[in-house]
């Protein structure tokens, strides 16, 4: 593409997002697209463009992993890297692959026409190994598949004629209950929503208000709505479990205005897959529950936050949208309510875990790099453009909207009496029928085990990581834990491994995700997740000792006294976890020593001895002696 | 009657809108702190300025003060942890005293000594970082840059100009200039920028005024930074926390 | 394992990829040298000129790691010492040999002995008596387990001695920040 057609196509996009510098991440997205790279003369026009610093644009673009400014790539293939995937043989595919196109993994080809790395889970666990062609996603590797990748590729066939099967995602839905399996159709919470707030009027609200709610203009229908939430104990499904209906009334009492509605649709946990399946076949309820918020809260905007990796669902529920807009369900006057406006769009996010974090995802959303913001002040009163914010994952607007539907007691039968509700797990790994299973909490972790046929056969489970790397690692005798937020919390990601599988590995997998998800922010978890992931590498080398043991202990102990977030509370976790459970996996790999080098002593003499050309005795190390 | 905290079983007054740090600088007390700096928006990175909250631990930088907290700072618990994240950021860097113009100036080497750090401990990172020496009166060199932002904060805030800024993330975070070329050369800094005065560590140097103080009367030979801060503690900001050229 | 002679502490030094800019610290302790040697016996270090460690409680180790020699020497010390210390700047972090950590051993050499005038006249050197370069220099920790450090470069002599005098007086070792200095 010539300097200036590839101006003129950056300078489109600007414009589409009228320059507005609180847009530059989707407008990076959108460069990196149309250009396969963000070039340094796009960085000087955007910068100039949305009259930011250049730096400024530079930083942004060097935050998030999808997007390059090293060089240009005709496809760049990234295979996801979980832990699932490697069980799956994602790393010999890769290898292949590599050999296939003549490419070292990591760097563009010499034409320029292709480059082949990992990337962060990309969610197609239940049907892995994943990978991203051009940031889309293609479930199932087999080397018979990527044989068709590569041969596309040679061939610089433009993503748009790559046959529709290479990318056909299977739901794998195995076990649906309330949300999975509803009868609603689009409209039905809302018109519930408003019929329920008809009956009251404004006085008996008013009266009904507590103290904090002094400053709202009474307003019966969303206080309503808003009861319904709360009676019904609904929790947060993205893993912390707040409580919701707390959250919409503290948002909804924040003076300020305009008001937001944030859809968390970052999937980014290692393992984590349901918001997939409910974007792709509960869209609509999403949307409504989104909506149902907007009614309560008394917000006009709303923004759904979608990880990168799920690109490919960006057209299907822009199509959701506008038939909602054209139903009278979003626009202005919702089902003819006068005043009830409110409109949803969606951002995509470029690849960064931590957006999941909801101040993080704000910064995201506002056009900057992903850090999570110190707090106080909370999103509920200084969110999306310091404005009251709500920011609820998927599943927990899914939920909502049921509740809008059929009421708060309703809800609140079903589950735990402290967890109200289902929640839907993403199983994957060593079992027969991974995929989607929703069960009301209280399901203990043998019934999902069993469910999924995982156990049967060969090798028994082993270990379950629940809520993937930054939740917790159980095992077998701990299989009749439950699933609720008394026991097992979790934001969805349940991960088998059988008796073949090496504990000690999976660890170590997790602790490069956090290493390489570490947004650098504050210092013990830039530096602490980088040291983490040195000592792992270290015993895997079979160069660790007791004391790197102690080490790993020390680490956990500062990220959790002093992480900015909970990035960098958990990241010792799965390492932790596994050390109580199956510390032998380590030990064996222990030297019987108190000490060791974490580098390979004679290959540090290498380079010496190949531009020497000795290979005498004393051109070696041994590694034998100390203490 | 003032509002007032205990800090190690102390009352600390303090004025509404004050951090847990500010009340206990502008109170005499004294809280090891790193990418804090007086005159900017805290910013709450380095860790270093943790406490006790409680069983809790939070950075008293960006902790609001609120009467009756009770905050744990001189004990073994805190001692500990600062002494590790000082560690780590001596592991990261290349940081060399010996041959850097800025030492017994420094406030991470001051810190370090103040804590009794003797050692990085860990494993040190060596990281290949650049210097850039285009610019005729200004060295940057990124090898002690330890990501504090008090440049990119006052570049900003004060001088209005956003001459630095981070980019990468994780460990690869970086500090980048504000020019097509990367070097600071093409940027609009001066020296009388705000930016020129804060770098706490050996990064942003003036050329040719290097070792002009013999060891012995450099800044923090004389007094130790714990004293040296008090000193500086109370002074209101210099900026308005907004930047003309990025409108934040 | 017993001090060779009553009551004395037995002391090893040595310098590897250093300066010996630490030794002379330890003789700047001047008149306090003769109260040291009260205490103290000298087993293998430049003072005396003994060639190999035997058994000791104490081994001052001045420099990094920057070759082979240096880790079969430090190793030595480590065998051999009860309390091994760091001493100085560049045992304790690699220090000024460090510096060159950023870049490749291998153009390094190329650098210095083909590419650039030198007294190798445009050959590596492959004496086999010559210890091979590592291809990062190392701080001691990192090759062995070190028990105590003294940054400083050098670590003045007034810290040296306050050091000295608490190890030998069987405290732990609490220098205050005056004394701690890196430079």
């Amino acid at each position: 593409m010539t300097e200036d057609s590839r101006i003129a196509t950056l300078d489109a996009i600007a414009a589409r997002h009228r320059d507005d510098p609180s847009r530059l991440v989707q407008i990076l997205r959108e460069i990196q697209e149309a250009l396969s790279w963000i070039p340094p003369d796009g960085i000087d026009r955007l910068a100039e463009r949305l009259h930011l610093p250049r730096a400024r644009v530079e930083g942004v673009a060097g935050f998030y992993s999808f997007l390059r400014t090293d060089a240009p790539c005709r496809y760049r293939v990234l295979f996801s890297d979980n832990i699932t995937d490697r069980m799956q043989g994602s790393q010999a595919l890769m290898k292949s692959l590599c050999e296939r196109l003549w490419v070292e993994p990591g760097r563009v080809s010499e034409d320029g026409l292709v480059r082949v790395d990992t990337t962060s889970c990309t969610g197609l666990c239940d049907q892995g190994p994943g990978l991203l062609v051009n940031g889309r996603a293609i479930p199932r590797a087999t080397s018979e598949r990527l044989d068709r990748v590569a041969e596309l590729i040679l061939q610089q066939q433009p993503l748009e004629q790559w046959p529709p099967e290479l990318f056909a995602i299977d739901d794998n839905i195995r076990r649906a209950d309330i949300l999975l399996d509803n009868d609603s159709r689009p409209g039905d919470a809302l018109r519930a929503a408003i019929a329920r707030g008809a009956g009251l009027d404004a006085e008996a609200a008013a009266n009904a208000r507590s103290w904090r709610e002094a400053n709202v203009p009474a307003a019966p229908g969303p206080l309503a709505t808003l009861e319904e939430i709360k009676r019904a104990n609904l929790r947060g499904r993205g893993g912390a479990g707040f409580t919701t209906g707390l959250k919409w009334e503290a948002c909804r009492n924040a003076p300020a205005t305009p008001r937001y509605v944030v859809c968390n649709a970052d999937e980014g946990e290692p393992g984590t897959f349901k918001d997939r399946v409910l974007l792709t076949r509960q869209a609509d309820l999403v949307f409504e529950g989104m909506t149902v918020c907007a009614w309560a809260i008394g917000a006009r905007h709303g923004l759904l936050y979608l990880r990168g990796e799920y690109r490919h669902l960006l057209e299907p529920l822009n199509e959701v949208l506008a038939r909602r807009r054209a139903a009278g369900l979003l626009g202005a006057n919702i089902l003819g309510q006068a005043g009830f406006d409110f409109d949803i769009e969606i951002h995509l996010g470029a690849g960064a875990y931590v957006c999941g974090e909801e101040s993080a995802l704000i910064e995201s959303l506002e056009g900057k790099r992903g850090i999570p913001r110190n707090r106080p002040p909370y999103p509920v009163t200084h969110g999306y453009l310091q404005k009251p914010t709500t920011v609820n994952n998927v599943e927990t607007f899914c939920a909502a909207a049921l509740i809008a539907q059929h009421g708060g007691d309703w809800y609140r039968a079903i589950g735990t009496a402290k967890s109200a509700g289902t929640k839907i797990l993403s199983v994957s790994g060593d079992c027969a029928r991974p995929g989607i299973y929703e069960y009301p909490f209280g399901v203990t972790v043998r019934q999902v085990l069993d469910d999924c046929g995982a156990g049967i056969g060969e090798y028994d489970t082993q270990a379950v990581q629940i809520s993937g790397p930054s939740g917790v690692c159980i095992a077998a005798d701990e299989f009749d834990r439950r699933i609720a937020f008394e026991d097992l919390a979790t934001a969805g990601a349940f991960m088998v491994f059988d008796a073949s599988r090496d504990m000690f590995e999976v660890a170590r997998n997790f602790a490069h995700f956090f290493a390489h998800e570490s947004c650098g922010f504050c210092t013990p978890c830039r530096v602490g997740t980088a040291m983490l992931k040195a000592t792992m590498d270290k015993i895997a080398a079979g160069h660790g000792t007791q004391y790197d043991l102690a080490e790993i202990d020390k680490l956990d102990r500062v990220l959790h006294q002093s992480a900015h977030c909970g990035l960098g509370h958990t990241a010792c976790n799965p390492t932790l976890d596994t050390l109580k459970r199956f510390r032998p996996t380590y030990e064996r790999r222990l030297k019987s020593l108190d000490f060791e080098p974490a580098f390979d002593l004679d290959g540090a003499l290498a380079a010496a001895r190949r531009m020497t050309g000795r290979d005498d005795a004393g051109a070696h190390l041994s590694t034998e002696i100390q203490n | 009657m003032t509002d007032t905290f205990l800090l190690d079983g102390e009352d600390v007054p303090f004025a509404p809108g004050q951090s847990v740090l500010q009340a206990a600088l502008a109170a005499g007390r004294y809280i090891p702190h790193l990418c804090y700096h007086p005159e900017f928006k805290p910013h709450g990175s380095c860790k270093v300025c943790t406490v006790k909250v409680g069983e809790r631990t939070a950075a008293s930088c960006t902790l609001p003060a609120q009467p009756g907290l009770e905050i744990a700072s001189d004990c073994e618990e805190m001692h500990e942890l600062r002494h590790t994240l000082v560690q780590m950021l001596f592991a990261e860097g290349n940081h060399f005293c010996p041959s850097c113009e800025k030492s017994g100036n420094c406030a991470l080497q001051a810190l370090g000594s103040d804590l009794g750090v003797m050692t990085a401990g860990f494993r040190h990172f060596f990281p290949d970082r650049p210097v850039d020496a285009s610019h005729p009166d200004i060295l940057l060199d990124f090898n002690r840059c330890i990501l504090c932002e008090l440049c990119v904060r006052a570049s900003c805030e004060v001088d209005g100009k956003c001459v630095f800024a981070l980019s990468g993330r994780g460990i690869d975070k970086h500090l980048v200039v504000n020019a097509a070329s990367g070097k600071l050369v093409d940027t609009d800094i001066a020296l009388t920028d705000k930016a020129m005065e804060v770098c706490p560590v050996g990064v942003i140097l003036r050329k040719r005024v290097g070792f002009a103080v013999p060891i012995g009367a450099r800044r923090y030979d004389q007094r130790p930074i714990s004293a040296q801060a008090l000193d500086d503690a109370p002074r209101p900001p210099s900026g308005d926390g907004r930047c003309a050229a990025c409108e934040e | 394992m017993a001090a060779p002679e009553q009551n004395k502490i037995r002391v090893a030094t040595t310098s590897l990829a250093g300066c010996f800019g630490c030794h002379m610290s330890l003789l700047d302790i001047d008149e306090r040298l003769f109260t040291l040697l009260e205490h103290v016996e000298f087993d293998r270090t430049p003072l005396t000129d003994i060639k190999h460690c035997g058994p000791c409680d104490v081994g001052l180790v001045e420099g990094g790691i920057c070759n082979a020699e240096n880790v079969h020497v430090l190793r030595e010390f480590r065998k051999n010492c009860k309390i091994l210390v760091a001493v100085g700047a560049c045992a304790v972090t690699g220090g000024l040999p460090a510096q060159r950590n950023h870049l490749d051993l291998a153009d390094c050499l190329r650098e210095v002995y083909v590419t650039e005038i030198s007294l190798a006249s445009g050959m590596i050197p492959n004496d086999p008596e010559l210890p091979l370069p590592l291809d990062k220099v190392r701080p001691l920790h990192e090759v062995v387990k070190v028990d105590y450090f003294l940054p400083g470069c050098p670590p003045s002599a007034d810290t040296i001695w306050k050091f000295l005098t608490d190890l030998l007086a069987g405290r732990t070792p609490r220098l205050g920040p005056e004394l701690i200095r890196y430079d």
